[in-house]
């Protein structure tokens, strides 16, 4: 393919694209030009995949042909965001934003929609985009969208993710285009240094500067990576990337091919990913038909061809080196640094390695320039960042912000608050290597350096949201058995360190805490982060660090007081019979597997503490809600 | 370990020679050997990774070391139908241990094991990213998602069945 070619299938299909970007009235005037009357979105992604989405898109499928509906284009495209709300169904040139669909809601649509003169079915419309007076809001300005700036999830929700003359039309592979025939690898090494892009995988190194040194770098065979093994829990971001345009990852490492002179990439791939797997077989295949992968990619002479590696679940394979080690087919163990990657990466040969978020930004900062870029963001963190919201909160989802946004906002605003009226508690980001954000710090802006102040991280983009009924000792538990399983064993710091601080969390937890523990906990952290030899072990005390800095007080009460404050911990409850509520009914007793309960029938019962075991059998099958914990 | 006795068919074995040879010779052939071979077998017992070693030249004690790190790889056979129950961060908070208790509590047996008859099999899993459904478990693939304890034996109820 020439780079003519390229530009007039871009031109083709625009329309087509346009009319899912603009604004109703423009649409509406557009959709004439692309051939189909009306478009429906499907999401195809990972969680509206889970909540059935493809039984939508057959329901559509049979629905069109029951009704004879010929004019409207089926899409299946990536995550649009808003997961707690799916199977997420749109249709333009309306852009009206149906949730929760099920297959009969389907059929509603179709029929009284979807068909010549339908009309919007305002009840199957998410909520938040119907107006009290009845008046269809665009989603885009609803708070959950309102907030947000989309520049490396700008074509998820919006293509179809395996169609690369979708994603072509939607601008993919023109930033290469521009590179090969305009700009010389320093200037690409100029222009990503200039835009102030920083690593989205957690660490925050300044990309423009690690392409530079692998550029820099003697040798002749070099190799481009792509990591994609997001392995913090409650983080998808990257899947997103993959599901909804994996096509930019594929255009950005060639790229950076073409920059610091490899011709080789390879994408590190979670196992536990199958739709983004597939998606990007079907991508680089398509982009080897296309000719933007392999020998002389738009007759620029430039050869580059890009594999696909799996993991097969070691959490530690998304540091760098255990990376290489594993797509080498050996055990993902860690190495010390240096040598650094640049120098002596994959296959002891110069790589640049960079993750799936970081090379989502790439071709807009090439096609939009350096300044456009910098322009957003804070002093050091330029740009936006996605964040994976999840935990206690209402839109649960997908969320790319300008960095520097308060917390606040992505909390509120855009994730709806808390549900059920409770307090916002802390919110965790960096998983198992970051920390917690305390309530107090709620208007903190978020980018790489705030958080560290504050004895948190930035991560890969994972943002738990946590509320009073989170305990946060046990919370800090919870990661520790994290690390201490994914610790791969080479260090002793990591290995030893890890499981000695769950043990001394555990023992806090079981009421068996003393006041020296503490002490113990901050030596060990020291030492671990201090000699550990990769980034898992550096940072594993740092769930715990935190916490104890910003909620000493619930350490304290399950050491001195031997109590949970948050009803968490089951060692340290107690369960007790409220004898106002309690009818007699002999139902606890006769189901408690400890012999703990006495009482007559008809007459309030009681819990014998030192023979209660803690299971909860009994509130389960209590029918007064007589009995507690506290 | 007697009722593991390993059987494989001739099929089997040919889909596995089949795919060392496309993948010999290839820089790190041993990962996606792996997952093939997982794929073909179900786990990947002794007599298996033995074949491995020998296709594609490398010490068996090199297999056994890659096959034993990953925690996907199964040096065990799985039960017919596998049950995840995702611990990651956001299920977690959403009290995906309940989910796992309740399902340990049902099947009689603990996470990481078999049921006697082989029928089910139960594992953890750190986040599939449906975190939108938080709390979520996985049987063969199928995702149930906004889960409570109490819905938990109605779901096995299906799969006990055949």
């Amino acid at each position: 393919m020439t780079c003519e070619e390229l530009k007039k299938i871009s031109a083709e299909k625009a329309d087509l694209i346009n009319v899912r970007r603009i604004v109703r009235e423009q649409a509406e005037k557009l959709a004439a030009n692309t051939g189909y009357r009306k478009q429906v979105l499907v999401c195809g992604g990972t969680g509206c995949t889970s909540s059935n989405s493809l039984k939508v898109i057959q329901q559509l499928e049979e629905s069109f042909k029951e009704l004879g509906i010929d004019d409207v284009i089926i899409v299946k495209t990536g995550c649009f965001g808003l997961c707690a709300l799916g199977p997420i169904m749109i249709v333009y040139p309306e852009g009206a934003f149906y949730s929760q669909m099920t297959p009969e809601h389907v059929k509603t649509v179709a029929e009284k929609h979807l068909i010549k003169g339908g009309e919007i079915v305002k009840e199957l419309l998410y909520a938040d985009t119907v107006h009290k007076d009845g008046s269809v809001i665009p989603f885009a300005e609803i708070p959950f969208y309102k907030h947000q700036m989309r520049i490396a999830l700008r074509n998820c929700g919006v293509i179809a993710a395996e169609s690369i003359e979708e994603a072509i039309a939607a601008g993919d592979y023109s930033a290469l285009v521009k590179v090969l025939t305009e700009m010389t690898p320093d200037d690409v090494v100029a222009e990503i240094k200039a835009s102030g892009l920083r690593g989205r995988g957690g660490a925050g190194f300044p990309t423009g500067l690690k392409w530079q040194f692998t550029k820099e770098a003697a040798g002749d065979v070099k190799y481009v990576c792509c990591n994609a093994d997001e392995g913090d829990p409650g983080a998808f971001m990257d899947r997103s990337v993959l599901e909804g345009d994996p096509h930019t990852v594929l255009e950005a490492m060639t790229i950076a091919g073409y920059t610091v002179g490899a011709n080789e990439g390879y994408i590190y791939v979670r196992a536990e990913y199958p739709i983004a797997v597939q998606r990007l077989n079907i991508a680089i295949k398509q982009a080897r038909e296309y000719g933007l992968l392999g020998k002389n990619i738009l007759g620029s002479g430039f050869d580059f061809d890009i594999h696909i590696r799996l993991g097969a679940g070691a959490f530690v394979c998304g540091e760098e080196t255990a990376l290489m080690a594993s797509i080498e087919g050996k055990r993902g163990e860690p190495r010390p640094r240096p040598p650094f990657s640049a120098q002596c990466g994959l296959f002891k040969k110069p790589t640049v390695l960079n993750n799936v978020e970081t090379w989502a930004n790439i071709a807009p900062i090439i096609l939009k320039g350096s300044k456009w870029f910098s322009s957003i963001g804070t002093e050091k963190s330029k740009g936006t960042k996605v964040f994976a919201v999840g935990g206690k909160i209402h839109n649960v989802g997908l969320v790319e912000v300008p960095m520097g946004t308060p917390l606040k906002t992505i909390i509120y605003d855009i994730g709806g608050g808390i549900p059920g009226g409770k307090r916002f508690k802390a919110a965790q980001t960096g998983g198992p290597s970051g920390g917690c954000i305390p309530a107090t710090h709620i208007d903190i802006a978020m980018d790489f350096d705030n958080l560290v102040a504050i004895g948190s991280m930035m991560g890969s983009g994972g943002l738990i949201v946590m509320d009073e009924e989170t305990c946060m000792v046990d919370i800090a538990k919870f990661y520790l058995e994290f690390t201490a399983d994914e610790s791969c064993g080479k260090c002793a710091p990591c290995r030893i360190g890890t499981k000695r601080l769950l043990d001394l969390l555990t023992k806090i937890t079981e009421g068996k805490g003393e006041p020296e523990d503490l002490d113990k906990i901050m030596k060990l952290a020291k030492h671990m982060k201090s000699s550990s030899l990769c980034a898992l072990g550096q940072s594993a005390p740092n769930p715990i660090l935190s916490a104890m800095e910003h909620f000493g007080d619930e350490y304290m009460k399950h050491i001195y007081a031997k109590q949970c404050p948050s009803g968490v911990c089951k060692s340290l409850l107690n369960y007790y019979i409220d004898a106002d509520k309690c009818r007699g009914c002999t139902l606890c007793k006769r189901n408690c597997p400890a012999n703990a309960i006495s009482g007559d029938v008809k007459s309030p019962h009681v819990i014998d503490k030192t023979k209660c075991i803690k299971c909860g059998q009994c509130i389960a099958h209590c029918r007064f809600g007589a009995i507690n914990k506290k | 370990m007697a009722q593991n006795l390993f059987e494989g068919t001739e099929k089997q074995m040919a889909d596995l020679l089949r795919c060392i040879d496309e993948h010999k010779g290839e820089a790190g052939a041993l990962m996606p050997v792996l997952h093939e071979a997982q794929d073909i077998y179900g786990y990947l017992p002794a007599e298996v990774q033995t074949v491995i070693a020998d296709g594609l030249g490398l010490p068996l004690a090199e297999v056994y070391g890659v096959a034993t790190f990953y925690s996907q790889f199964s040096l065990t056979p799985k039960g017919k139908h596998r049950i995840s129950v995702c611990l990651g961060t956001a299920c977690y908070v959403k009290g995906s241990d309940k989910i796992l208790e309740a399902i340990e509590k049902e099947l009689r047996v603990s996470c990481g094991e078999n049921t006697p008859d082989n029928k089910f099999s139960i594992e953890s899993c750190r986040c599939v990213g449906a975190c939108g459904l938080a709390p979520v478990m996985i049987v063969d693939g199928e995702v149930y998602g906004k889960l409570t304890a109490k819905e938990v034996p109605a779901i096995l109820d299906k799969y006990m069945k055949d």
